[in-house]
């Protein structure tokens, strides 16, 4: 750690906390989450070669229906705290910057440089238009999901999400998908941060 | 070290081993101190290391707590036409259909107690001749399905005004013929939804979906809804219920 601490890190120490918090909370969300799924298995879904039906119990925690919504509706909490204070520091310290503005002629030349094989990471500060639209779904993805929970969880209290999601059966297609959203992206991330090792550094030690 | 922190070391190694045998645990040790955090912070002591299922129960009370105060007693389930109702109405208990309780009912006879100030026993014949109310609403099964049917009977609360309930104690609870048991908060039992319900799509409860009767209640999931009563009881005491003691959320609100 420098001597300027936090000051001069890339992410501050509140954000790295958040941060895996965060992905701590999401993990046990998808895995709890699809020990739920697995109590109806709606979408019929199946493991590609093995034909097991999705999601092996294997890969779930909670043990079984109970556990899976204790465990499910523990981490709903750890979610719901770090999504308020990353809110609020987002917007107390201005982190939109990182993000926006994202023009498509920026997405176009990132795709050409991404073709090419010659898109940079070298400053870990500047976000490409790509890693900008990948964060921006991402946190856009945990809105819907959360949205999307609340109607399944009390669709009766949140009666105006209910319609703006479309029902009540809507609500649990538009949770699955969005499941599958933030699955994606978390794979995604994990590839990419494994690729630029010093990434993860600076979300471990802020720099 | 003294002999006793030496034993006490040694039964925290042992318990977190334990725990560490199972993947699923493994994983989420981690989060186990957050957890911990929140639930210190709800106000629960911890008596046992890595007591992880207690934590969860836990913040399954807090949940209970958040659901008592997100509750609107005003906010109304929506209600839907016969063409929505799903044919045939899903069976679902703790027991295949052919199973489920036969009641007879010449003998029957409702049991109130508790916090009630008239507790005689009601007949069929009375119950139905209460006044009777119909909705078509949607059944949530806390097993990812739902289906809407058409519930009819009297409304709960017009039935605990009548026989002197004392609807300033917390909770409602059913005994009923299979075995089955639950409670819920005074709030539900007195909103508007909620039904004392004899019919399923206008024809008197079959044996499968709750002959004699069932609480309906479309502000709650499905293991909320008891079917087969055969005793009503309020009560201060919490009363739990079959699901909720295995883990089931207490509230299970919609």
């Amino acid at each position: 750690m420098s001597e300027n601490g936090d000051k001069s890190s890339i992410h501050p120490l509140w954000l790295r906390l958040i941060h895996w918090a965060n992905a701590a909370a999401v993990i046990v969300l998808i895995l709890s989450g699809w020990r739920i799924y697995n109590a109806t298995r709606f979408m019929h879904l199946r493991v590609p070669f093995t034909g097991e039906a999705l999601f092996p119990n294997k890969w779930t925690i909670g043990g079984w229906l109970g556990g899976a919504i204790q465990w499910h509706f523990a981490a709903i909490w750890v979610l719901f705290a770090s999504a308020v204070f990353y809110i609020l520091l987002f917007l107390l310290t201005r982190r939109g910057k990182q993000f926006l503005p994202v023009t498509p002629s920026g997405l176009l030349a990132d795709i050409k440089a991404f073709l090419r094989g010659r898109l940079s990471h070298a400053d870990i500060r500047q976000y490409n238009t790509i890693q900008k639209l990948a964060y921006l779904f991402a946190m856009i993805d945990l809105v819907v999901l959360i949205a999307s929970g609340l109607v399944l969880w009390k669709s009766v209290q949140f009666g105006w999400l209910r319609v703006l999601l479309g029902g009540y059966e809507a609500a649990r297609y538009i949770h699955f998908y969005a499941m599958c959203g933030i699955v994606a992206f978390i794979v995604i991330h994990v590839v990419m941060a494994v690729l630029v090792p010093k990434t993860i550094k600076a979300m471990l030690w802020g720099r | 070290m003294t002999p006793d922190i030496k034993n006490d070391e040694e039964a925290i190694l042992k318990e977190a081993n334990h725990l560490l045998k199972d993947p699923a645990k493994r994983r989420l040790l981690g989060n186990v101190l957050t957890l911990g955090g929140l639930s210190l912070a709800t106000g629960i002591a911890l008596n046992h290391y890595g007591s992880v299922n207690e934590i969860l129960k836990a913040l399954s009370r807090f949940n209970d707590g958040a659901q008592r105060v997100i509750f609107n007693p005003n906010a109304l389930a929506p209600t839907y036409t016969e063409a929505d109702i799903k044919h045939p109405f899903p069976f679902n208990a703790f027991y295949s259909v052919d199973k489920a309780p036969v009641v007879d009912g010449e003998k029957f006879r409702l049991e109130l107690s508790g916090k009630i100030a008239d507790r005689r026993p009601w007949d069929l014949q009375h119950l139905h001749a209460l006044p009777y109310t119909e909705q078509i609403t949607r059944h949530i099964c806390v097993e990812g399905w739902s289906a809407i049917g058409r519930w009819g009977g009297v409304v709960f609360s017009e039935f605990l005004k009548r026989v002197g309930a004392d609807t300033t104690c917390k909770y409602v609870g059913f005994k009923c013929a299979d075995g089955y048991f639950t409670s819920i908060d005074m709030p539900t039992a007195l909103h508007s939804q909620t039904l004392l319900a004899f019919t399923f799509d206008g024809q008197l409860l079959p044996a499968k979906y709750g002959f004699p009767m069932k609480l309906r209640m479309p502000t709650k999931l499905g293991y909320k809804n008891p079917k087969h009563i055969v005793e009503i009881f309020v009560t201060n005491v919490y009363p739990g219920g079959y699901w909720e003691d295995l883990g089931y959320n207490w509230f299970g609100g919609s």
